[in-house]
């Protein structure tokens, strides 16, 4: 028995010590390091020197940061909700299908989840093209004139959050119709045999039973846009990026483009803050949730 | 595909006729909503297979005068062969690493008791929360510390963080029954060769769907794979690509055709694993398929 238990030992520690080693040091040590440096004043790579609470004091009172906060909001606010409503419409349209139609159907909605944002980035640059984009003509029936959406303030946050929505619902459409199938078929029988309509199954069955899910989505959802960065860089390349400048944006811009790696850790644990606040409130409303 | 009583299935066939109508139209709505979606892919297709000329003076339905131009100009003058090889090297490494470590680590949680197994398994349910991209600073510090900027190693490196992966393979290996382990003991196997022999193979779907789905994360990794090659010849597709835009100005069809070449293997991984897409993306977000 004891001995048995030792081999065991031995072989966990073959087994698990690789990752553990990876995570302590691709994980761990970064974390700590993160807000160690966040209380110094130092360049990219190289000697830092104490600097104290410096770095915080000067967040707290930096324009670029705030901008940086709201816009990353704004990008939540325009994103999560908005999208996974998108996603559900979808998810109960395709649903609805069968076989190789509803595959075929459920690809074209799905495809643009698997490209590079890289890849989503250049469609869509060329698809509002201000001279030549297919969609301009659609734009200037609303607005009488061609618009420079990537260029023009007030588009730039919407225009990146459809397009992000575009690119990233395939993933919470995924998510709903798994739900959609996890509902058993005797509920909706019994509602049609009941007489209910086509709105009133959805509102009184389907709605209901796939609220873990939509819950689900939404959060996924809000962690991952807060961590925004690629498509924000991607589309502000060569314009004012002071102005549609997010989180991540600006710890890139403060560490590798100014040379501030003190002070991009220090914007960098604002962000884990956040993160981590979110994700743990989130949790506790789950358990909440579950409790009643 | 649905099954239902014949009693209901009459009933429902009778308020068929009278929906019908309805039922036709939310279908057509659903297949223009599907067209309307997938047409930036759709154009962006056409556009590089367009010559350059055309793509600012023609907006038809098919190119005018198809041609692969847009396609050998890129292949001929950027580093995209390049950029292929590296995109190649980094995400089969990335996801073989992945894969490979998860499945170990996984397996050891699930199966083996060693002192600190609890306290793993919190810390990596934990690691859900914290934004990697918080910390690229310190990434780059501990990359460029060990002499790996601008190497596919210090690439592939930091994208190795998967707690994902190993909690989906702990929670798969925690369902395979106890006699299939007791009875490999009683056999005289040992840990690897019940890991390797039984739990994995057992399980090869679920592999396949965390590798498939590692790999497409991986070629399309921006954020790192940007900061950490800074020298052309060492970037990734994703990353390259964009650069030919500042080398070029606004050419959209050799663009695009770069484009439709980086988006390809994804789109073909996705597009013959569908299924197994499908499952990995319920199972990372912690519904059991």
């Amino acid at each position: 028995m004891l001995k048995s238990r030792k081999s065991e030992v031995l072989a966990a520690i073959v087994l698990a010590g690789p990752f553990v080693a990876l995570y302590a040091w691709m994980f761990i040590y970064p974390t700590i390091q993160m807000v160690h440096l966040s209380f110094q004043n130092a360049p990219l790579i190289g000697e830092g020197t104490w600097a104290g609470l410096k770095n915080y004091t000067k967040l707290l009172s930096d324009r670029t940061f705030k901008t940086a906060v709201w816009n990353t909001a704004y990008f939540v606010l325009l994103t999560v909700v908005p999208g996974t409503a998108v996603a559900l419409a979808i998810a109960l349209m395709v649903s609805r299908l069968n076989g190789w139609f509803q595959s075929i159907i459920l690809a074209m909605f799905f495809v643009p989840y698997v490209l590079p944002v890289t890849v989503v980035y250049i469609l869509w640059d060329w698809m509002v093209n201000v001279q030549f984009g297919v969609l301009q003509p659609v734009i200037a029936l609303f607005t009488g004139k061609p618009v420079n959406v990537w260029r023009t303030i007030p588009w730039f946050m919407p225009g990146v959050a459809i397009v992000t929505i575009w690119w990233t619902n395939g993933f919470s459409i995924l998510l709903f119709l798994a739900g959609i199938r996890n509902i058993p078929k005797e509920i909706y029988e019994a509602a049609l045999l009941d007489g209910a309509s086509r709105t009133q199954v959805f509102w009184r069955v389907t709605w209901p039973l796939l609220w873990p899910v939509t819950v689900l989505c939404l959060t996924i959802q809000l962690i991952l846009q807060l961590k925004i960065f690629d498509q924000v860089y991607l589309f502000s390349m060569g314009g004012r990026t002071q102005v549609t400048m997010v989180m991540v944006q600006y710890i890139f811009e403060q560490g590798f483009q100014r040379n501030n790696g003190g002070y991009a850790a220090t914007i960098a644990v604002a962000l884990f803050v956040i993160v981590v606040a979110v994700s743990v409130l989130q949790l506790q409303a789950a358990r909440l949730r579950r409790g009643t | 595909m649905t099954e239902t009583s014949p009693a209901s299935r009459a009933y429902i066939a009778g308020r068929r006729g009278h929906f019908d109508a309805g039922a036709v139209l939310l279908t057509i709505l659903t297949v223009i909503c599907a067209c309307l979606w997938f047409f930036p892919i759709y154009w962006a297709l056409v556009t590089s297979f367009r010559p350059e000329d055309e793509t600012v003076k023609s907006m038809s339905v098919l190119p005018l005068q198809p041609t692969l131009d847009g396609y050998l100009y890129m292949i001929r003058n950027s580093n995209l062969a390049i950029w292929y090889v590296n995109s190649t090297i980094v995400s089969v490494s990335v996801t073989a690493l992945v894969v490979l470590l998860s499945a170990c680590c996984g397996y050891a949680i699930s199966q083996l008791r060693f002192p600190g197994r609890t306290a793993l398994w919190w810390m990596i349910l934990a690691s859900f929360m914290i934004p990697v991209p918080a910390l690229i600073v310190n990434h780059f510090v501990i990359i460029a510390g060990v002499g790996l900027v601008n190497t596919h190693l210090g690439i592939i490196l930091p994208m190795l963080i998967a707690p994902v992966t190993a909690i989906i393979y702990k929670q798969f290996f925690d369902s395979v029954p106890k006699e299939f382990r007791e009875a490999a003991v009683i056999d005289g196997a040992n840990e690897f060769q019940l890991l390797f022999r039984i739990f994995l193979p057992m399980n090869w779907g679920i592999t396949t769907a965390l590798a498939i789905i590692t790999f497409i994360g991986a070629w399309n990794a921006f954020l790192w794979p940007f900061l950490a090659a800074q020298d052309e010849r060492m970037m990734t597709v994703t990353v390259g690509i964009t650069s030919v835009q500042d080398a070029f100005g606004v050419y959209y069809a050799k663009l695009l055709a770069g484009a439709v070449l980086a988006g390809f293997p994804v789109t073909a991984a996705y597009l013959l694993f569908q299924r197994r897409v499908t499952q990995a993306i319920t199972l990372s977000a912690g519904i059991k398929g």
